[in-house]
């Protein structure tokens, strides 16, 4: 077919993407600084949601990219360097989190000594809610999440001029050793930075709840991406319906798998309606939090589940990017659903601040950023892959 | 061309999945409707290449999925919540978050159910084991490892020569002409198979009821059966009477049960007297079990105005001046023994209760006929709580 003749040639990203950016970033991080000074404890509180909303692409990018190599997967292996240019933002978590461990005092309840020193539930849980153990626990998923970055992408990079096809066997052996890591990791990573924001409540199902969210959010990412650039002719001429059918298909299937999670957490501690459990939904239920929580039942469930249902709504690139928007919207909002009630001044109900709006604004700007550096660096298809040719011949 | 027989279509088979897809895209490009592909397996991109129309099966999996839903939760509203309403675990009657998973489930069953039976008997029209590709050269090789197509004769295009020599062009393995088989009719009401279907019913009905009836009671079966052991109400031989069952030793007594010795007696007051003192636990237990065997019938404050809607005898107040003065002894008489058409309560109500209620029923005929001096007592009480 034509494709058998098909040669890559490296088109670069427009230089506006990098103006935008730029501007989006420095706005961001100049209004951040300011609110960072005018109230400290929502400013951390909003630094927190974004460092979430970054974590859950970069980290989701990875497994995707694991996801690809451990299931064989083909269709996948041409857009496969849009997730690998997201889980560059891996390493940069290390400075990014450094402000969380800095100020740990203003977002951990279980970080006040005199607190702990009253609390006899806080006193048994302080073995494992310790700053110690709590900044080794970080740094230690940190480097996990790089080093496996950094082993997964050399490889894939080095098979771009090598051709050699056991760099792919390599891969998928990281990939098998990844996803148990990428497993423990996160769940623990959503016990620390969320779940221990309210030291006394628990769900055993948290993680996987923190899981359903960040693999809806990877995939909004990777197909905005793959479709902004599809638009622009990145893609042509062998992308066709089925590649994007397919990330519809995944971000529906996940879409489920979120409702499904999160009314199993739900049902449990409505049926039970023990105290220490139903508090933290009913802090959700406080004033205005009711909405938001109504709001995101139709937002992350209902809105994109109804608009990715059928067959030829998930080929439809307009409908796909503009459901990419609202679920990154949308995990946004779920992120600030779990972590801004714990902020004792929001307790009884949301209110608005400009604050809110300054972290995703800086958020948006260094992933793009962080993207068009990648970019730069690399091949936008990966031309050494074995299974390229077959994922471009792609057909349902 | 073959009058006799009647052509089906033609078809064609080739070697490798790329040759099916250019065959199916050129057949339906020179604008054949009515034809169709046989792969051993599903080939990816076919339904581009034949330029099919995207199924309609997805509706029956919506319009059942929704049926299901609704079905589910109406049911589950209708039950719980209007019919017979019941509180569990202290939720509302409509408690829509416990009902999710059974109207997840349902919407999921009929759903899938329907969908798998829609494709299976609607869309495929299966069970056909009529029809003209069955038991060909052509069907043995597609299910195997070759790729087919076929071309069928009720097409307006068709024209036996036309489609040979547009096959022709594909380079196929071969072309092969598959008709319609022969019409072969079985008639059903012929004497002999009917009087073969009597026959199969006569030993099928005639074993299954010597199996149940008789065989099931026959030697090697009735091993388990034959136990030399004595079975209640049976006769057994080693008695001589020829009872399996024997009777009780004079004077024995079933545990926990105490003889009333004045049964049918009229009144044996002198002998009996209440062995339990009016105490504040003894009298509650005099209520609870008064209120659940005497109301009934006597009234909650035994005035004698029975709840049972005159579909009994009202019994007599306990109020009179004939009751008031029956010893203990004649009240506990009266339970055990029954009186007119009161029946004996003995069996149900045990001893110790028996005097806990006539405790009661003290209680009762003392707070409706109190005298001057209980009052001047309840006042002194209330005035002493009144104080505290």
């Amino acid at each position: 077919m034509s494709q058998t003749d098909f040669h890559y040639q490296k088109k670069e990203l427009p230089a506006s993407l990098t103006k935008f950016a730029l501007i989006l970033l420095s706005i961001g991080v100049v209004l951040s600084l300011i609110a960072f000074f005018v109230d400290r404890e929502r400013a951390l509180f909003g630094y927190l949601v974004t460092y979430m909303m970054i974590v859950s692409i970069a980290i989701g990018s990875l497994f995707m990219v694991a996801l690809e190599y451990i299931a064989g997967a083909d269709w996948s292996t041409p857009i496969r360097r849009i997730p690998e240019f997201f889980s560059k933002l891996l390493p940069f978590l290390f400075i990014l989190v450094i402000p969380l461990l800095i100020f740990n005092h203003d977002l951990f309840h279980w970080a006040h000594e005199e607190a702990v020193a009253e609390d006899k539930i806080l006193q048994g849980k302080a073995p494992y809610l310790n700053i110690t153990f709590f900044v080794i626990r970080t740094f230690v998923f940190l480097g996990l999440w790089t080093l496996f970055y950094w082993m997964m992408i050399k490889n894939s990079r080095k098979q771009d001029t090598t051709k050699d096809q056991n760099l792919t066997t390599k891969n998928i052996r990281l990939s098998a050793i990844f996803i148990p890591v990428f497993a423990i990791s996160i769940t623990f990573t959503a016990i620390d930075f969320m779940m221990s924001l309210e030291p006394h409540w628990f769900s055993t199902i948290y993680g996987v709840y923190f899981f359903s969210g960040l693999v809806v959010a990877a995939l909004a990412a990777i197909t905005l991406a793959v479709i902004m650039l599809k638009e622009r002719g990145y893609f042509s001429p062998w992308m066709n319906d089925d590649h994007l059918f397919s990330l519809g298909a995944l971000i529906f299937a996940f879409v489920n798998f979120w409702a499904y999670i999160a009314f199993s957490q739900y049902l449990l501690i409505w049926y039970a309606d023990l105290p220490e459990e139903s508090f933290w939904y009913l802090t959700r239920w406080n004033g205005s939090w009711a909405y938001i929580s109504i709001l995101l039942i139709i937002v992350q469930f209902l809105v994109p589940y109804f608009a990715l249902l059928t067959q030829p709504s998930k080929k439809n690139p307009k409908r796909l990017k503009f459901i990419s928007v609202w679920l990154l919207l949308a995990h946004f909002v779920d992120l600030f659903w779990l972590i801004m009630p714990n902020m004792n001044s929001m307790k009884d109900g949301y209110t608005f601040s400009w604050i809110d709006l300054v972290f995703p604004i800086a958020g948006v700007g260094f992933i793009i950023l962080i993207f068009i550096m990648s970019y730069k660096k690399d091949n936008l298809l990966p031309i050494g892959d074995p299974k390229l040719k077959r994922g471009m011949d792609f057909h349902l | 061309m073959n009058n006799d027989k009647n052509l089906y279509c033609i078809a064609a088979t080739f070697n490798t999945p790329d040759e099916i897809i250019n065959a199916a895209k050129k057949v339906s490009g020179a604008g054949y409707t009515h034809f169709d592909v046989n792969t051993p397996y599903p080939v990816h991109g076919m339904d581009d290449a034949m330029k099919l129309k995207p199924s309609k099966l997805g509706f029956v999996t919506l319009v059942m999925g929704l049926a299901g839903a609704s079905i589910a939760l109406l049911f589950m509203y209708w039950n719980i919540s209007v019919d017979y309403p019941l509180v569990i675990g202290g939720k509302p009657y409509f408690a829509l978050p416990a009902f999710i998973p059974i109207t997840f489930e349902l919407t999921v069953l009929l759903a899938t159910v329907s969908t798998v039976a829609a494709m299976i008997m609607l869309f495929f029209q299966l069970p056909d084991n009529k029809h003209p590709l069955h038991d060909t050269q052509y069907m043995k090789s597609v299910s195997n490892d070759k790729y087919g197509i076929t071309i069928e004769a009720i097409d307006d295009k068709f024209n036996e020569t036309e489609v040979e020599n547009f096959l022709k062009k594909l380079n196929p393995l071969n072309i092969e002409y598959i008709y319609f088989p022969p019409v072969e009719t079985y008639p059903i009401f012929q004497p002999k198979f009917l009087l073969l279907l009597a026959g199969i019913a006569l030993v099928v009905s005639g074993g299954t009821y010597f199996s149940l009836n008789k065989l099931m009671f026959m030697t090697p079966f009735t091993f388990m059966m034959d136990q030399d052991k004595l079975i209640p109400q049976k006769g057994s031989e080693l008695f001589a009477d020829g009872f399996g069952m024997r009777k009780p030793v004079a004077g024995t007594v079933a545990r926990g049960f105490i003889p009333y010795p004045y049964k049918g007696q009229v009144n044996p007051t002198e002998v009996l007297s209440n062995p339990f003192l009016p105490t504040k636990e003894n009298i509650s237990l005099g209520k609870e079990k008064y209120d659940i065997y005497c109301s009934p019938c006597h009234g909650y404050f035994a005035d004698g105005d029975s709840r049972l809607n005159g579909q009994f005898p009202n019994p007599p107040t306990l109020h009179s001046q004939r009751a008031r003065d029956f010893s203990d002894g004649m009240l506990y008489h009266i339970m055990t023994n029954g009186q007119n058409v009161m029946p004996s309560y003995e069996s149900q109500i045990s001893r110790d209760e028996r005097w806990a209620i006539v405790n009661y029923i003290r209680v009762l005929q003392r707070a409706k006929n109190a005298s001057d001096a209980d009052l001047t007592e309840m006042n002194k009480e209330a005035g002493n709580n009144v104080a505290n």
